[in-house]
């Protein structure tokens, strides 16, 4: 065998794809010439290399745990009540909006019988009801093309934009700096009033920021709560209530509040 | 046998000939998107989707069909994002296969620590990478990288061979030359 045969067939011989007939004749020529051995040696302290564990990145804790919840919840769900299920199962993936249309509406079903019977009672049940609005909210947001009202990565077109929109005038931060663009700007409509929602955008991830005033109430740090899969953290600062919704992972949200608090 | 039943075997399946392979999956997307956070959700986005789609699966190579599901997802996601990485120059002519050879700088490699390896591999286009990653990594034959990236055996054999060219030149060129 040449070498020119060799250096054609030395890949599938290191790579055990070789018939035994051509691999013979590859381990003969390969014993009798240097430079051919020299390169096949290479390739060999390169594999070597290459299988190194350190370059090997297993998944990370918890991935494999929310994978199979996801998928339980989805087998049960779906079991339980067909469609419902479909669309609880698609509005986790969040290239498929169009199905999550279904749970953002029953979830303003369940908005305005709530609207209809009275506030709910303050305290954790009514901070977790109204973190679902803020969810509804969000998923609202992402569905039609109206995520912005006014479209703007500039908080000095931003906040003014909110004047005579608002009873109050919301506090816009830009964190483009920071790898939180600030997309713009929307009224919405929560809890009973008119609210501010900033909306920023984190790689693939949107996020929606809720400002609202809360007068009197004291400053309380950031809880975080689950809700449809997306992280929703609420905080109070400055006699303003806030809220961040997003499906970004929620080391990062706690990240981006804590750039808004600053 | 009822629907019921037959949801919950489906599942039951899918968690054995599937989820086992959530590591190589991670590895796979870690490689290609080189990120942690991105690598994480596209494999949780590819695993439900697999999911979607797992009754229509009838072969027996659970791992290619999901590596071949995540691959998809990276490459959607490297379009959309790192664009310029997707359309660097690659052409797939063999006759380089010559040219790779008899590099008198070429020197059998020992010791080669490991953050270097990374280095050179991760400024790898990804169409090389990903053949390495498969080959090395995961240990798959010629025949199943095909099945994942697409490609027939035979260019699945000339791609590593180029790809191995090209990390041996990235690793052995001084530091600062060659990019």
């Amino acid at each position: 065998m040449s070498c020119q045969e060799t250096r054609v067939l030395l890949h599938a011989f290191l790579d055990d794809e070789l018939d035994p007939v051509r691999s013979l004749g590859v381990q003969g020529h390969l014993d009798g010439c240097r430079d051919c051995a020299r390169e096949h040696a290479a390739h060999r302290s390169l594999r070597a290399a290459l299988r190194d564990q350190a370059l090997y990145f297993r998944s990370p804790q918890g991935l494999e745990s929310r994978v199979r919840a996801a998928l339980g919840s989805q087998g049960a769900i779906e079991r339980r009540a067909g469609w419902l299920g479909a669309a609880g199962a698609f509005l986790r993936m969040r290239w498929a909006w169009l199905p999550a249309g279904a749970v953002a509406g029953l979830l303003a079903v369940t908005v305005i019988i709530i609207g209809r019977f009275g506030a709910p009672p303050p305290g954790p049940l009514a901070d977790d009801l109204l973190g679902r609005e803020v969810v509804a909210s969000h998923v609202r947001s992402l569905m039609a093309s109206h995520l912005t009202d006014v479209p703007s990565t500039d908080q000095h077109t931003v906040k003014p934009w909110f004047n005579g929109r608002l009873d109050f005038s919301p506090p816009v931060k830009d964190l483009a700096g920071e790898g939180f663009a600030l997309v713009g700007g929307r009224l919405d409509y929560l809890a009973g009033r008119p609210v501010a929602a900033l909306v920023y955008q984190r790689r693939l991830h949107v996020i929606n920021l809720m400002i609202w005033p809360a007068p009197g109430e004291p400053d309380r740090s950031p809880t975080v709560a689950l809700h449809q899969g997306y992280h929703v953290l609420h905080w109070t600062q400055g006699g303003m209530g806030y809220w961040a919704v997003s499906d970004l992972n929620e080391n990062e949200m706690k990240e981006f509040v804590g750039l808004v608090q600053r | 046998m009822g629907p019921r039943a037959e949801q919950e075997r489906g599942v039951a399946r899918f968690e054995e000939s599937v989820l086992p392979h959530m590591d190589s999956a991670y590895n796979l997307a870690r490689w290609l998107t080189r990120n942690g956070h991105d690598a994480e959700d596209l494999v949780q986005e590819s695993l439900l989707r697999a999911f979607q789609a797992f009754q229509g699966f009838r072969g027996t190579d659970g791992r290619a069909w999901l590596l071949a599901i995540v691959r998809n997802a990276c490459y959607t996601w490297l379009r959309r994002n790192r664009q310029q990485e997707v359309t660097t120059e690659f052409d797939e002519e063999v006759h380089t296969l010559e040219g790779d050879a008899l590099n008198p700088e070429k020197l059998v490699l020992r010791e080669v620590d490991s953050a270097r390896v990374r280095q050179a591999l991760e400024e790898l286009p990804a169409e090389f990478r990903e053949v390495l990653v498969l080959r090395e990594m995961e240990g798959l034959s010629y025949k199943e990288i095909g099945t994942v990236v697409d490609i027939p055996v035979g260019t699945v054999m000339s791609r590593l061979a180029r790809a191995r060219g090209r990390l041996q030149r990235g690793l052995t060129s001084r530091p600062g030359e060659e990019r």
